[in-house]
Formats: structure tokens, C-alpha cells, sequence
């Protein structure tokens, strides 16, 4: 029932009591703020950083360099782009020292838009993030994965980044995290910092659990027949939707929510796939040279004689920014009009199966099939 | 002594410190001195042979390298000393304890090197037993770094320090100034040596075209930071200077900056020709200073030169045998266990 937000500050807060989690920091991180959007309100071990993007993620792998195991924060994913160089060593410092030295931390920061929050405040990071080798990369959808995703995350030896949607962060969860109070107006009363001073206020932490999802695994949000659709982050929820909905059209929808953006659980994708024949890939990050490509082009290339119509690519709009009028943020990044009718168009197509225009070759040409 | 800006006295914060050594001392710097240069000598042959892709390194810098080397505190962990070098960082390794045919290997780029497997290049240390982070190719990257070591030794408490290099031009980033803020935060200061190796020129570019002052050092005075400057090339001004600056931050858990004017006695690096250029070489000045002192003779002196010499050349033949790393390799170590692509 928590909030997604919550669910990231129960994590933390497990973390620093189970785990060995040594420092939460980046700006307005530790107290009296605990973050803006409130992920890490109460945690022990959190601090307030400079104002300096760059300086975190050195702060950062240098804790991990002495043994620590720190989770900092870039504010907005749209401050991190300063920092490319920072996370190219980070993910490469194992690997270029032959061993010699991991860095095992952990990097968050929102992303994505759905918040109004202009040019500034409404970058997605995924395609360049998972441009860095070396990196894990992980986005939770809903409160239970946001938890159990920070767990795996803080116990990896490697370099994860953590992508948090904003638009998510007030969104409750249909799961219960172990441990946690059912209701969550006594889980605010608990861990919500009060309004105003906040210099004597303790949270009252429930006990929850160790729970942990593995990073590399997706998850199948919804069971269909006729359209594969991989998501991730708050577009899960869209497609789950459109999903619903397009079942009562008599069309059937897998929605895979990847949750870890890499390494891709491929397997998962692999079985979807070769069921459907078809693919749509649906995020908010800009279309050229989108992460989702990447997806297109590795299925293309195993299931190219298995696919029944082009796989689909629906993304953010490639201009400069996000605008903050709702229109524009509205014609910027996929809506759940343009979710639903994708899919259902997708889905819909004529395929190879039924006009036979797609030529069937020997096996013995191009290998697998 | 005149150092690389012809002044003959230092300005401030220098601390005359000849009496400070003894006899034993001296000639142990030496010996790494030499041995030092030998290998970076060796390593600049074996480029100009084809024998190794890339060159750059600490020629030039031994005095200020193998006086700092000496007085680090070596282990593993937060009790003891952190390094985050930059690539001229051959001098204070081999004070520590690097071994000539470690930097052969990088060199040459075998399966053999111990610090990147053949990955990076020469000079690029990285030796957790010690507490020398990875040396990174990119510019000023160390000094962000750096703090977040400091920081966990600050949480530990004992004396251990984190000690970052790095030369003049590269203060021009604004990562040396976020070394200084992180450093120096209210009730949060590092200990944290701060060092700058200033040699007048980045690459080809000198200093003077484009940085007004050469005692960047001062840079760290509004963060309120000690910090001196002290001729780089002086054995035994450097070495009571660092020996200072590391007491006081061993003892004071603050950081320190200073800033030691070195000479870069065979250029930047193969790529701007690795050819010798006439500044102030600090061992022939150190050799001319024992010798006259009564503590070494001009035999002794070539002997040790000899030795090392030989030594490499036994090195070289060596590594020349080695295998290269095999293609495959590439995937090892990506993640610390087996890669998933």
C-alpha cells in the first residue's frame, strides 16, 4: 500500500539496519528536506551534499573505492548530464583495473515527465545510461519493485543506476512490501515527516523484510496471445491499461515490465515473442537512437522469419524538450491514447501469416529460425 | 638552487629541511630515483621501438615522487593511506614499492601487467593492497574522487589519509575547485592532501597563456585550506614540506594543498616526442649535492645508474617473452561475475 516514494525510504531505511548501507546523500538528501520528493525523509545515514552533480558521483566512487556502500543522488536525471564522464568511470573502473577494484554504489535519480515540470524537470536518461558499459540498470514501475530493486541494488557489487519516475512517486501500490501496515494513512502517520519543524520528529519505522527483485528479471504484468508490449517505468501502468481494455476488444496483450533495463532478461522476452510474433516497445525517452532500438533491433535479428508485422517503436517526440503547457507535455510523450491505439494497431495489422508476403527460407541459409 | 620559474628562494611555506634526512635516506631516494628513471627511460625506448603504443610518465619528477612514496602509510583500508594518482605517478609507486617490470608489462601491454591486464596505459596503477585507487586517463576526475575516500577515513578515524595528485593545467577544470569545496565543509573536513605538480605547460600549452597565477596552491586559501608552494625539484625542501603537510593532516584530520614545481624532463609524453628538454633535472641536482656532501662519490653514483640500467634490460628481455592478452579476455571483469549481454 505504500507510496512509491515510501517504497524507496523503507528500502533505504532497511538497508542502513540490514545491510551495510553507509551513506543516502546528494542535494537536499538528509535533513530537514529528506529529499523532493521525500524518498529518503528519515534515513540515518543521509546527508545534504554541495550543489555539485559531478562531485556526488566522485564522492560516491570514492566511498565505494574505501569499502562503503553509498546510494546517491542526482536531484533531476536532467543535472546528471554533466556527470558522463563520472559514470563512464564508474562503470569502467572494475574492468580497466582488471579487477583490481569494483565499485559497488548506487546512483538514483527521477526521471521521465508527467509532472509538468518543463524542459528542466522531464528528461529521460535511459538511452543514455544504458550507454554506459559496466552499469546495471533498473526502473521500477510500482512501491513493492521500488523496494525490492533498492535491496538488490545496494548489495551488487557493480554500479547501478537507479531511474525513479517522478510521476510515480505518489502513486500507491497494490502489494503490500513485507512488513509494512496495511493502511496507509497509519504508514504516513509513521514515516512522513511532519510539516514544519522537524528538527525532534523520529520516524516510527514498521518492521518490514528482507525482499529482494533480482536484477536482470522482468516481470509479466499481463498474459496475452496476440502483441508482445515491453515497458517499463510509469508506462507500465499505461499499457497494463490499455491492455484491459483492449481485452474486452477480443485482443490479447502481454505487457512486460523489464524493471532492469540491463542486462535485458531476454529470456522473458525471448518466450513472449516467439508466442505473439509481434512487438511494440513503449517508453518516453526521445525516438532517435532509443533505448528501446536496441530491443528492436536484437529481436529483429533473432525472430526476423517469426515476426508477423514490423515491430513498433512509440516514444517521446525527438525536440529539445518538454514543454510545460499541457498540451505540448501532452503532444511531447505517449499518452494513454496513444498507448491504447498503438497496441490495438500493432496487434490489428495484417501479418506475415495471413497476406504471405514474407518469403519462408531454407533453415540451412539463415541458421535458427 | 632556481627553480622552473627562476626563483632562487621560496616564497612561503617552505621548510628548510636538510637536517632532516639522514645519511641512509638520502641514499635510498636516490636509488629509487634512478631506478625510477631507468624504467621511464626504458619505457620511452621501447616506445620509439614500437615496442609499446604510448608513453607518458613521472620523468622529471622523482624528487617530489619518491619523497612523497616514502612517507605514505601502506595497506589495505581505511587505516591507512589512500592514493589517487594521475599518470606521472611512477615516482612515489616505486618508492612504495612498485617493481620496474610491472611498468614493463604495462608498457608493452601483456597479459602479464598486473594493473590493467593490458588495457590501459603505462603509468596507470592500480594496486588495492596498497590503497592506489585506478589510475584514470581523464583529466582532474581524481580530485572528485578523492573526498569520498577521505570521507570514510574521517569516519574511521586513526591517521590514514587520502593524498590526490594532479598537474596545473588541470586545475583549470572545475573539479579542482569542487576537491577544495568538498575538503573543506563546516565539521566535515577531509583529510585530504591536496597536491599540484606544476610543470608550466598542459601538453604544449603553456601555463603562463592561460592561467593568470602559478601558485595555484592559492586557490585553496578561501576555503580556508593551508597551503603552500615549494620547488618540486629540491629533495630535501620537498621532503620536509610534504612531511609537514602530511603530520599536520594526520594529526588535524583537515586538508592540505600544496603545490610542488616539478620539470618534465622529456616533454609530455610520446606523443609530443618524448625527447629530452633542457630544464632542471632534480637527480643530476641531488647527485651533485651528495656528492659534494660527502655521501655518495661520483662511482657510487654511476654504479647505481649501472644496476638499474642492467636491471631493466633483464626486465625488457623478460616481458618480451610474455603473451599478450587473448581477444576473448575483453569480457572478464566487466561485472564482477560473469558478464550477462
Amino acid at each position: 500500500m505504500a507510496t512509491y516514494a515510501q517504497g524507496i525510504r523503507l528500502a533505504l531505511h532497511y538497508a542502513e539496519e540490514n545491510l551495510g548501507l553507509t551513506d543516502v546523500f546528494g542535494e537536499d538528501v538528509g535533513p530537514p528536506l529528506g529529499g523532493v520528493f521525500t524518498a529518503t525523509q528519515g534515513i540515518k545515514c543521509a546527508w545534504n551534499s554541495p550543489l555539485d552533480e559531478r562531485g556526488i558521483i566522485g564522492m560516491a566512487i570514492g566511498i565505494a573505492l574505501a569499502g562503503g556502500r553509498p546510494v546517491a543522488e542526482i536531484q533531476f536525471a536532467d543535472y546528471i548530464f554533466n556527470t558522463i564522464d563520472m559514470l563512464k568511470l564508474a562503470g569502467n573502473l572494475r574492468w580497466s583495473s582488471y579487477g583490481n577494484y569494483g565499485v559497488p554504489l548506487v546512483i538514483m535519480t527521477p526521471v521521465g515527465a508527467g509532472i509538468h515540470g518543463s524542459i528542466y524537470h522531464s528528461h529521460s536518461f535511459e538511452s543514455m545510461a544504458t550507454h554506459i558499459p559496466g552499469f546495471k540498470i533498473v526502473a521500477p514501475s510500482n512501491a513493492l519493485d521500488a523496494y525490492g530493486l533498492m535491496l538488490s541494488s545496494i548489495v551488487d557489487p557493480d554500479p547501478v543506476m537507479y531511474l525513479k519516475s517522478k510521476a510515480l512517486m505518489r502513486v500507491k501500490s497494490e502489494h503490500l512490501i513485507p512488513g509494512e501496515p496495511g493502511d496507509l494513512a497509519e504508514l504516513n502517520k509513521r514515516i512522513n515527516a511532519p510539516i514544519g519543524d522537524r528538527s525532534k520528529w523520529v520516524p516510527d519505522w514498521p518492521a518490514v523484510e528482507d525482499y529482494r527483485v533480482p536484477i536482470g528479471k522482468a516481470s509479466v504484468v499481463r498474459e496475452g496471445s496476440d502483441l508482445t508490449v515491453i515497458t517499463y517505468s510509469r508506462h507500465v501502468l499505461e499499457c497494463a491499461r490499455a491492455a484491459d481494455q483492449l481485452r474486452g476488444e477480443g485482443i490479447s496483450c502481454e505487457v512486460i515490465d523489464l524493471r532492469t533495463l540491463f542486462p535485458v532478461d531476454w529470456p522473458t522476452l525471448r518466450r513472449s515473442v516467439a508466442k505473439t510474433g509481434r512487438v511494440l516497445v513503449v517508453n518516453e525517452d526521445t525516438e532517435v537512437t532509443n533505448y528501446g532500438e536496441h530491443l528492436i533491433r536484437k529481436l529483429t535479428e533473432e525472430f526476423f522469419f517469426d515476426l508477423q508485422v514490423a515491430p513498433r517503436l512509440l516514444a517521446g517526440v525527438n525536440v529539445p524538450g518538454v514543454g510545460i503547457s499541457i498540451p505540448l507535455e501532452e503532444a511531447s510523450v505517449p499518452q494513454y491514447r496513444d498507448v491504447l491505439d498503438t497496441m490495438r494497431d500493432v496487434a490489428t495489422q495484417p501479418g506475415r501469416g495471413t497476406t504471405g508476403e514474407w518469403p519462408l527460407l531454407p533453415e540451412t541459409v539463415f541458421g535458427r529460425r | 638552487m632556481v627553480d622552473n620559474f627562476g626563483r632562487k628562494s621560496l616564497p612561503w611555506g617552505a621548510t628548510g629541511g636538510s637536517q632532516m634526512l639522514d645519511r641512509a635516506t638520502k641514499i635510498k631516494i636516490h636509488d629509487l630515483m634512478v631506478k625510477t628513471r631507468c624504467t621511464e627511460e626504458t619505457a620511452i625506448s621501447m616506445n620509439k621501438q614500437g615496442e609499446g603504443f604510448f608513453w607518458i610518465g613521472g620523468a622529471g619528477e622523482e624528487a617530489f615522487g619518491v619523497s612523497l612514496g616514502l612517507q605514505i602509510r601502506k595497506g589495505q583500508g581505511p587505516a591507512y593511506d589512500y592514493l589517487h594518482l594521475h599518470y606521472r605517478g611512477a615516482p612515489i609507486a616505486m618508492a612504495m614499492g612498485t617493481e620496474p617490470i610491472d611498468q614493463i608489462r604495462q608498457m608493452r601491454a601483456t597479459a602479464t601487467d598486473r594493473y590493467s591486464g593490458g588495457r590501459q596505459f603505462v603509468e596507470h596503477f592500480a594496486i588495492p593492497e596498497w590503497n592506489i585507487v585506478p589510475v584514470t586517463p581523464t583529466i582532474e576526475t581524481q580530485y572528485l574522487m578523492a573526498p569520498g575516500t577521505a570521507h570514510v577515513q574521517r569516519r574511521f578515524g586513526g591517521e590514514g589519509i587520502t593524498v590526490v595528485t594532479g598537474g596545473d593545467a588541470g586545475t583549470a577544470e572545475g573539479d579542482f575547485h569542487c576537491c577544495l569545496n568538498w575538503a573543506s565543509r563546516p565539521g566535515e573536513e577531509l583529510p585530504l592532501l591536496i597536491i599540484v605538480t606544476h610543470n608550466r605547460f598542459g601538453i604544449s600549452t603553456p601555463s603562463s597563456q592561460v592561467q593568470a597565477s602559478n601558485e595555484l596552491n592559492r586557490q585553496a586559501e578561501p576555503f580556508g585550506i593551508r597551503n603552500s608552494i615549494h620547488d618540486g625539484n629540491d629533495v630535501e625542501a620537498i621532503w620536509a614540506a610534504l612531511e609537514e603537510a602530511i603530520a599536520y593532516i594526520r594529526k588535524e584530520r583537515k586538508p592540505y594543498c600544496l603545490q610542488a614545481n616539478v620539470s618534465r624532463i622529456f616533454g609530455h609524453s610520446s606523443a609530443t616526442g618524448a625527447n629530452r628538454v633542457p630544464e632542471v633535472d632534480c637527480i643530476t641536482a641531488f647527485e651533485d649535492k651528495l656528492i659534494k656532501d660527502g655521501i655518495m662519490t661520483r662511482t657510487e653514483v654511476d654504479a647505481v645508474w649501472k644496476k638499474w640500467k642492467e636491471h631493466l634490460k633483464e626486465c625488457l628481455a623478460q616481458v618480451r617473452q610474455e603473451p599478450l592478452p587473448d581477444g576473448a579476455d575483453i569480457w572478464r571483469h566487466v561485472f564482477a561475475e560473469p558478464a550477462t549481454v
